[in-house]
């Protein structure tokens, strides 16, 4: 069994990378790891509930992930998380441009021997 | 035919929305005429723009109600002007939706922009049958919509058609074919149905071809544009990114890469980020021509190059019996006003005189954001502005924001706002307020019987 120092925890722009995308009020929010072995502890602790609690300021309706293990991804969709969407939104970034770099700030544990897989500092 | 008889159909991209840089196409038809040089004598190649968003066509039918000339990209000179004349003189040719509200406009603006450059009369195809703002076809929208449509003041109405009539045109012998509200992709596809005779149900590669459109649509986004975030994913020569160039075989497989002698960079990274872009389930993205799925997609660096990765992989389903319309209607009016507060105690007073607006502003949804503390990823309720404690900001920007169906209600936040000058906390500065009319869109499906999709070969009396 892992004791809790096997692990370091660091925010999920380490492991991955991603962009928004919207239509309507519906986001859609990719997740790509920087290495095919970080994949798998993504697929792992990025459940929609985490990704719904990250939200949860925006109170999606329905937080759907879909798995994509060819290219190391993962595609959230994030239902009325836009505040009506590009014309009915009062927020500056009406498209929800930027959400992606809130989810990537999300806290994920990372096994010790996986670190040096990680990105920037 | 097949994908080793037939060089690779070479597919440019030179804007990904309304607005883009107009210096975009250069590099890309230099390209172009570069590989059509060194290439085999059966390599064809295309140019495309890519320039409607959601709203960019209600905004166009806008124009069009003024003046009846207007109504197709305003930057369609700019970007066009510049490669048009090398295009028709070395066979590249020209699809894009930027006809917009108004494609005869378009095409005739194109026909005058060839004379003043001394080139021979293009033969210019328009596509059309997406604009269903018709008297006709409203009784049609109010069908599938119902009670929604009560009362609205429509702007326009458009079906997101496929590309189908873009190959006809092409099939018929257009050297530049415009279009309105087409699918992105479909801008792609077109060109590729027709250069290597493809079906329309010929679901795997109707499928390959529409992610390689999926690719290309916007621009340079999949060339490091959007992308670089210093430290984590540095792109070089940010500043004049290139746009991109697909090579598209006759089953449909694409290889990306970018114009010569530009910055920017296509990866894995930039081309796996482009490719989820604005996808649902990716097993299920719905065209017009096609629901592709990308699923099983893989990405490939190709080896001994820079800048060129292969995408494979990619399957097709039956196309959707129905298209997607877009039906935008006057929204009312959005009120905005901002205010700063510097120095010390500075987001304390933004903060007050949020609480002063709040009150004053009775009966208005406001949205408060505090710029330089949280304005993006907060939301409307004002939620994580609540739970984001004052951290003494010295240098911060109050603002707010309403929609009113009433522009008399909407202008109470713009006044209040200006008010502050006088009646709010100490030390505020700088008030800019806007008012601006809103256009909000509903959507249906209708039977792709119930839209008349054509393409029409124009003579020389209709582009005089």
């Amino acid at each position: 069994m892992n004791t809790p120092t096997d692990f370091v925890e660091v925010p999920l722009y380490r492991a991955a990378h991603g962009r928004t995308g919207d239509k309507g009020d519906r986001s859609n929010i990719s997740v790509i790891a920087w290495h095919p072995e970080l994949y798998p502890l993504l697929a792992e602790q990025l459940t929609p509930e985490r990704v719904a609690a990250q939200f949860r300021h925006r109170a999606p309706s329905r937080v759907q992930r879909f798995l994509l293990p060819r290219l190391h991804a993962m595609n959230f969709v994030l239902d009325a998380v836009l505040d009506g969407g590009v014309n009915d939104a009062l927020n500056l970034d009406a498209h929800g441009k930027a959400l992606s770099f809130l989810l990537l700030d999300m806290p994920i544990r990372v096994p010790r021997p996986l670190v040096p897989l990680l990105a920037g500092p | 035919m097949n994908a080793t008889a037939s060089p690779p159909l070479l597919i440019g991209c030179a804007a990904g929305f309304s607005g883009d840089r107009t210096d975009a196409a250069g590099p890309v038809v230099d390209t172009l005429i570069a590989r059509l040089q060194g290439g085999p004598a059966e390599q064809r190649a295309f140019l495309i723009f890519e320039t409607l968003a959601e709203r960019t066509l209600a905004l166009a039918q806008l124009r069009r109600r003024d003046n009846p000339d207007a109504g197709y990209e305003p930057l369609l000179d700019a970007m066009l002007r510049p490669v048009l004349a090398r295009c028709l003189a070395r066979g590249i040719r020209i699809v894009s939706n930027f006809g917009a509200a108004n494609p005869r406009a378009a095409a005739r603006h194109i026909a005058r922009m060839a004379r003043e450059l001394g080139a021979a009369a293009p033969r210019i195809a328009v596509v059309e049958g997406d604009d269903l703002s018709g008297p006709a076809h409203l009784a049609l929208l109010h069908e599938a919509l119902g009670a929604q449509m009560d009362g609205l003041r429509i702007v326009s109405a458009n079906a997101y058609i496929g590309a189908e009539p873009i190959a006809a045109a092409l099939d018929a012998g257009a050297q530049i074919v415009v279009c309105g509200r087409v699918a992105d992709p479909s801008l792609t596809v077109g060109p590729a149905m027709s250069h290597f005779g493809w079906r329309a149900d010929d679901w795997h590669r109707l499928g390959r071809a529409t992610m390689a459109g999926h690719l290309l649509e916007c621009g340079a986004q999949v060339c490091g544009g959007y992308f670089a975030d210093p430290g984590y994913k540095n792109v070089p020569g940010l500043e004049e990114v290139g746009f991109p160039i697909a090579e598209i075989d006759a089953d449909g497989h694409c290889t990306i890469g970018k114009a010569d002698n530009t910055g920017g960079l296509v990866s894995k990274a930039t081309v796996k980020e482009q490719l989820l872009y604005e996808v649902h389930d990716p097993s299920a993205y719905l065209t017009p021509d096609v629901v592709a799925d990308i699923a099983e997609a893989q990405v490939d660096q190709l080896p001994g190059t820079a800048n060129r990765v292969a995408l494979s992989g990619v399957r097709g389903h039956a196309r959707p019996s129905h298209y997607k319309v877009n039906v935008c209607h006057e929204g009312g009016w959005l009120a905005e006003g901002e205010i700063s507060y510097a120095g010390p105690r500075a987001e304390a007073r933004a903060r007050l005189a949020a609480d002063v607006l709040r009150k004053r502003l009775d009966g208005l949804a406001l949205r408060v954001d505090l710029i330089g503390a949280l304005s993006i990823l907060g939301d409307d309720a004002g939620r994580m502005l609540a739970d984001t404690p004052d951290t003494g900001l010295r240098d911060v920007r109050l603002r707010v924001a309403a929609s009113h169906t009433d522009r008399a209600q909407a202008e109470r936040l713009t006044r209040e706002v200006m008010a502050l000058y006088t009646c709010g906390p100490a030390g505020g500065g700088g008030v800019r307020t806007a008012l601006t009319p809103r256009l909000n869109t509903l959507s249906c499906l209708l039977p792709r019987e119930a839209v008349p999709v054509r393409f029409e070969l124009l003579g020389a009396e209709a582009l005089a």
